[in-house]
């Protein structure tokens, strides 16, 4: 599990590739808060296009980073999500809350 | 059922073995074929059945998760998840979406709504102080459909 984040001018793009599961879903959060509570991104896009695998703790990670992000005044976008990841979001309704592509 | 080929893996209740189960299921299941969504469904499954063995199950302790996986005739794939854990009081409740007991480590309550929507079966018996069984079937496609 990678994580990349390029900051810009009020936008953030985090760069995941590998496995979203428990166990690294662990580290992925603390990172990502820790950029969150620093920056305070108007926008915070997380990009899943080198994302190989997700269980429902990816649900679990967006989530807790859109409340995060939106206590911050800032917003979540989650983009380049592959058809099969999308099946799992959609079983929790997270699409209401947090944009998804 | 005719069982055609089976395995047994046995685990650490570490976080990190919940990899290691997925990989396990993807390689013994390569001599059925599957399609990569159904190859996609079993692993999130088997991943949701031993996070929460380890997460839930073996929350105030340690033990071992054996995973056992079975092909059987008409390309029927049989999934066990055991764990001898803490067990579950009301599985009807835990069974219910977005119920959780763990909502500090950020667990959505989905992980038996993921088991049940990807796989055509799913059982589940867990006895107090005893431990969980989580039992998966699932039939895949065959190669003229």
């Amino acid at each position: 599990m990678k994580m990349e984040i390029k900051s810009g001018p009020g936008t953030a793009t985090a760069m995941l590739s590998g496995e979203i599961d428990h166990h690294n879903a662990k580290e992925l959060r603390s990172q990502l808060d820790k950029f969150i509570i620093s920056v305070q991104p108007a926008l915070l896009i997380m990009d899943f296009k080198n994302i190989t695998f997700m269980d429902s703790s990816g649900i679990g990670l967006i989530m807790g980073r859109s409340k995060l992000i939106k206590e911050c005044g800032g917003n979540l976008e989650v983009k380049n999500t592959q058809p099969y990841i999308r099946r799992v979001l959609r079983l929790s309704g997270i699409e209401r809350i947090v944009k998804i592509t | 059922m005719e069982v055609k080929n089976e395995i047994k893996f046995i685990m650490p209740s570490l976080s990190v073995n919940e990899a290691a189960a997925r990989a396990v299921v993807s390689s013994f299941l390569i001599q059925a074929d599957p399609t990569v969504e159904e190859l996609s469904d079993i692993r999130t499954a088997v991943s949701e059945a031993v996070t929460n063995a380890i997460v839930h199950g073996y929350r105030n302790s340690n033990g071992n998760v054996e995973l056992t996986v079975k092909l059987l005739e008409n390309r029927e794939i049989y999934i066990r998840i055991k764990d001898r854990g803490c067990g579950i009081s009301d599985v009807e409740k835990a069974m219910e979406p977005l119920f959780t007991t763990a909502p500090e480590e950020e667990r959505s309550g989905l992980g038996f709504s993921v088991m049940e929507s990807f796989m055509d079966k799913l059982k589940v018996k867990s006895n107090v102080g005893k431990g969980t069984t989580v039992v998966m079937r699932k039939r895949l496609s065959s190669h003229e459909d």
